[in-house]
């Protein structure tokens, strides 16, 4: 027996599966998860991987959280450990009165454990080599037979789980019965020889409801397709690529001509992230929806185009899945570090749209309408999300579209319009927004051609270095972009239950850890308001909110408070007024860092009055 | 400089083409580059091509990098869109647009900085991919605009104006062209509008990646002794392997040439192209042959220039990517939302 009290909870801990890369357990560990979330159990999954192919240490983190805390917890409750290299940190990392679950085929020495967890061990290695011959057969199903164990000892309904395979073999029966034979022969195991259920339980529950279980990255990729993209040009880059796959998955299913099978979209896989965003750039600019897929690097490399983009006025929609900079960085690690350098993209003055999307629905919605705000605004909208959100199942509410929408393709000066004699000049401004017409290449024999550059030019494309003309037309950009606050999602607020002057501005993948985080606070006594920011430039509300709090948190996860910055530079707010809480180890940020952090801080600005501490 | 209006009115007896246009109603403004510049020759056979071909003037999206030839486009097709892009990159623009509408013709300019160094990566790609364009580099050896520095394509040996010796190795465009696959490939020599006209015509009704290196000296910083890309370089050392006509249901487009050997080649569009041969032997559908004349004749220092390579039955990315006859600039969302319902299945699918 463990000489500290084993953990006891239902439907609240975290399970880490410690892997080797490569070793086929992506998806046992996923089911495992998706079990869980068919009791009616809110989970919250996240994967550690390196950016390597085989070989090297993975984790795959699953929360289980029936109060539906989607944020990562931090620490570890059971740890899976099936990877010998990173065992004594593995075995480290666990909360006193944790459990460790091991393959116990090989004796290990009383050292390599601790006194304060419970072990428990099952013989994977000799149980899978009982059962199958074929080497690769035994390494699949060894991680089937650990996802039956763990149902005992968690007391999972087996049913479930079997249910789960029925639906990913469907078709394939002889894949289905062999892993549910798997799945059975590691239960029974477990059931036979060991203490089953142990402190850590699942319990059937109803907090799932009709919630959908979706990595961002997909989501994003389908706002595309219902947003009406049909041109996408991408470089693969971490953890970027399987927007582009996933928007080549979706469109095979959903955009090909029933009656000839042809093609209602254009993917290229680009030689590069120049060419991607130029080919993004050549088919918004002909009146195609365009988008591409990126991370940091890729973002360095397109500058010079989204320069271009903004002078020109050219349409696009840019994904920034964003991971650790700078550099190469952690390629396989997240972070909100590309504020700043979206926000300002290229050389010259330049100001971008930004959308900062929670969750997998948000990228749904955003995505599909920064379609709408590129052909209205006719520039670059950046959608900003992170390899947290991108690249992990999401639990998130169910995706919605209304049948009655129509796309907004902007301001478009017509054939028929040109020929009622309209006034066409490309950067005139008609209607006090900042936003001209343009035309589309082809549209009229005489009339609406212009030509397009990055260089200097009056109200009617007509190249011009004179100075006056080179302002009128950079403060007409000016205008556009104050446009463009009324037109990007709003800031979302809500308040403390008491008046308070202290109040905390976060945004996208910082949802909910921050949502999780204001409990804990309150806990602890301290009341905040909170912002949610939502896009770039920032609605009115963001300066009235700084206005209404004295000290007002921005919760990011870089190093250098890019969105403080940000609201500091735009907002011309005294920098003092803003506290950074920022979290950049690559590692989501976690509700305990930020409620530790705020606290802390809050107690810091608790002067006690003078008197009070002497008498 | 481009802001000089150009007089719209014109003889009310100018020749007109099929569709009703005169030769001016094809050009531009006023070129803004140096007296006697090469390219300002190939910009009157693209005007002359287009009009012999009876394009429809606004129909042409004609889209260039940076440099002194990226700047032309302004100076030819007046009542089409233009588009110069960034240095190097117009390939890619030029995929895109062609991606977002097949029914516009797509004319790229671009020059040797532009596509054999910034732009060697993008050049290669889009021939790669077979985009369906007419790709025209005008190579003169040297940055004009930023006062005659070397380009990729000048020549081993060959001196700048300041008397400096280049001493990398250049680049053959055509060669790399031929060697990546584009279906029509051509050289030829801003001083000789009689072969580039019928050159740039052919080009344009070819469906896929057509590629024309126009050797056009510069007057400014590169057409002295000891260039290899003068006037007087080229003349004595142009090597051309056959001359053409391109008749497109319609007289054949008249062509100053001496009388050969002809070959007639149909393309995918119905139109023919009339090769008249100066080299008996030289054969423009064999790709690897076309690889090793070009090379032979290299080393012997001198320039062929002529139809080097055609695949009439050439394929484009749009036949290779399988997209709609329809444009997929004019989809609207009843043709690209799959609407709430499949979105309800798509939800149900993700539980």
């Amino acid at each position: 027996m463990p000489d500290k009290k084993p953990i006891s909870s239902v439907n609240d801990f975290v399970v880490r599966f410690a892997n080797v890369n490569g070793s086929g357990s992506a998806s046992a560990n996923e089911m495992f998860a998706r079990a869980i979330l068919r009791h009616g159990v809110p989970v919250s999954p996240r994967n550690i991987f390196p950016s390597n192919i085989q070989g090297l240490p993975t984790w795959y983190e699953v929360r289980v959280t029936e109060a539906g805390h989607l944020g990562a917890r931090g620490g570890v409750d059971m740890m899976v450990a099936m990877n010998p290299q990173t065992w004594d940190k593995d075995v480290a990392g666990i909360e006193p009165g944790g459990y460790l679950f091991y393959d116990s085929t090989k004796p290990m020495p009383s050292t390599k454990f601790r006194d304060d967890i419970t072990v428990i061990g099952v013989p994977l290695t000799a149980i899978t080599n009982s059962t199958y011959t074929d080497p690769r057969q035994r390494q699949l199903f060894k991680n089937i037979i650990y996802l039956g164990a763990l149902s005992a000892l968690l007391d999972m309904d087996p049913k479930l789980i079997e249910q789960l395979i029925g639906e990913q073999y469907k078709g394939k029966e002889k894949l289905l019965s062999s892993n549910v034979h798997a799945l059975h022969l590691g239960r029974d195991w477990a059931l036979q020889n060991l203490k089953c259920p142990i402190g850590l339980r699942v319990k059937k529950s109803d907090k799932v409801g009709d919630r959908i279980f979706i990595e961002g990255n997909s989501a994003a990729a389908l706002g595309a397709v219902y947003g009406g993209a049909t041109v996408c040009a991408w470089y693969p880059i971490t953890p970027s690529s399987s927007v582009a796959e996933a928007f080549t998955a979706h469109c095979k299913k959903y955009r090909h001509d029933p009656e000839t099978g042809k093609a209602k979209y254009a993917i290229v896989q680009g030689e590069d992230e120049l060419a991607s965003i130029g080919i993004v750039i050549g088919a918004s600019w002909n009146g195609a929806r365009a988008f591409t897929a990126t991370s940091g690097p890729g973002i360095s490399l397109m500058t010079e185009f989204i320069g271009l983009s903004y002078f020109a006025e050219i349409p696009a929609v840019i994904m920034n899945i964003q991971r650790a900079g700078p550099s190469t960085g952690m390629p396989t690690r997240t972070q909100q570090c590309d504020i700043i350098a979206c926000a300002y993209a290229s050389h010259g003055d330049t100001k971008h749209v930004l959308l900062f999307p929670e969750d997998p629905a948000e990228a749904f919605e955003f995505a599909a309408a920064a379609f709408d705000l590129a052909d209205r605004l006719q520039t670059t909208i950046f959608l900003m999300l992170d390899l947290d959100i991108g690249m992990n199942h999401r639990l998130c509410r169910p995706l919605k579209w209304d049948d009655a929408r129509q796309y907004d393709r902007g301001k478009i000066m017509t054939a028929e319009m040109l020929e009622e004699g309209r006034d066409f000049g490309r950067y005139l401004d008609v209607d006090g927004d900042g936003i001209p017409y343009r035309t589309y290449p082809g549209t009229h024999p005489t009339k609406g051609s212009y030509f397009t550059r990055g260089t200097s030019r009056d109200r009617y494309a007509r190249y011009s270095e004179e100075g006056t003309v080179y302002a009128d037309n950079m403060q007409r950009l000016v205008r556009k972009f104050e446009t463009a606050q009324d037109l990007v999602p709003r800031p979302l607020q809500a308040n403390a239950e008491r008046p308070t002057k202290y109040g905390v501005i976060y945004f996208g993948s910082t949802s909910p850890a921050m949502d999780e985080a204001i409990g804990l606070l309150e806990a602890r006594g301290h009341q905040l308001d909170r912002l949610r920011i939502r896009a770039f430039p920032f609605h009115s509300s963001v300066a009235s909110f700084l206005a209404e709090h004295d000290f007002v948190y921005v919760v990011e996860q870089n190093r250098d408070s890019q969105l403080r910055q940000l609201i500091v530079n735009e907002n011309g707010i005294d920098p003092v007024r803003l506290v950074p809480i920022v979290h950049y180890d690559g590692t989501p940020i976690t509700a305990r860092f930020i409620a530790k952090t705020i606290g802390d801080h809050q107690d810091h600005l608790k002067v006690t009055p003078l008197r009070k501490a002497v008498s | 400089m481009t802001y000089i209006a150009k007089p719209k009115f014109h003889h009310p007896g100018l020749k007109k083409n099929e569709l009703g246009y005169t030769h001016r109603d094809y050009e531009g403004k006023i070129s803004t580059l140096c007296a006697g510049c090469g390219h300002d020759s190939i910009t009157a056979s693209i005007i002359e091509a287009c009009y012999e071909l009876s394009i429809e003037p606004h129909r042409v999206a004609k889209i260039s990098g940076i440099g002194c030839s990226s700047k032309t486009p302004d100076y030819f097709l007046g009542n089409s869109h233009g588009f110069n892009s960034v240095h190097g990159r117009m390939p890619s623009v030029l995929t895109g647009a062609n991606l977002a509408n097949r029914d516009l013709i797509y004319l790229g300019v671009s020059g040797d900085g532009d596509s054999a160094s910034i732009g060697f990566g993008q050049f290669a790609h889009s021939i790669r991919r077979g985009v369906n364009m007419t790709y025209i580099v005008e190579n003169n050896g040297v940055y004009g605009l930023t006062k005659g520095q070397f380009s990729a394509t000048a020549d081993r040996g060959s001196k700048s104006k300041k008397g400096v010796t280049n001493t990398d190795n250049a680049i053959d465009l055509v060669a790399i062209a031929l060697q990546l696959g584009a279906t029509f490939v051509a050289r030829s020599f801003s001083g000789d509008k009689a072969q580039l006209v019928p050159l740039i015509a052919a080009a344009i009704r070819h469906k896929g990646a057509s590629f024309i290196d126009v050797i056009s000296p510069c007057i400014a910083f590169n057409n002295h002794a000891g260039s290899t890309k003068s006037f007087d370089y080229v003349r004595e050392h142009n090597d051309a392997v056959n001359r053409l006509d391109v008749l497109v249901s319609r007289d054949p487009i008249a062509v100053d040439y001496a009388p050969g050997t002809v070959q007639v080649v149909e393309q995918h569009d119905g139109s023919k192209v009339a090769l008249r041969k100066i080299d008996a032997d030289y054969d423009p559908h064999d790709r690897l042959g076309a690889q090793t004349f070009l090379a032979r004749h290299a080393a012997k220092g001198q320039i062929v220039t002529g139809l080097l390579y055609v695949d009439p039955d050439a394929e484009d990315l749009h036949e290779h990517l399988n997209t709609v006859e329809t444009p997929l600039n004019t989809l609207e969302a009843d043709t690209l939302c799959p609407g709430s319902a499949v979105l309800d299945k798509i939800n149900a699918s993700l539980r």
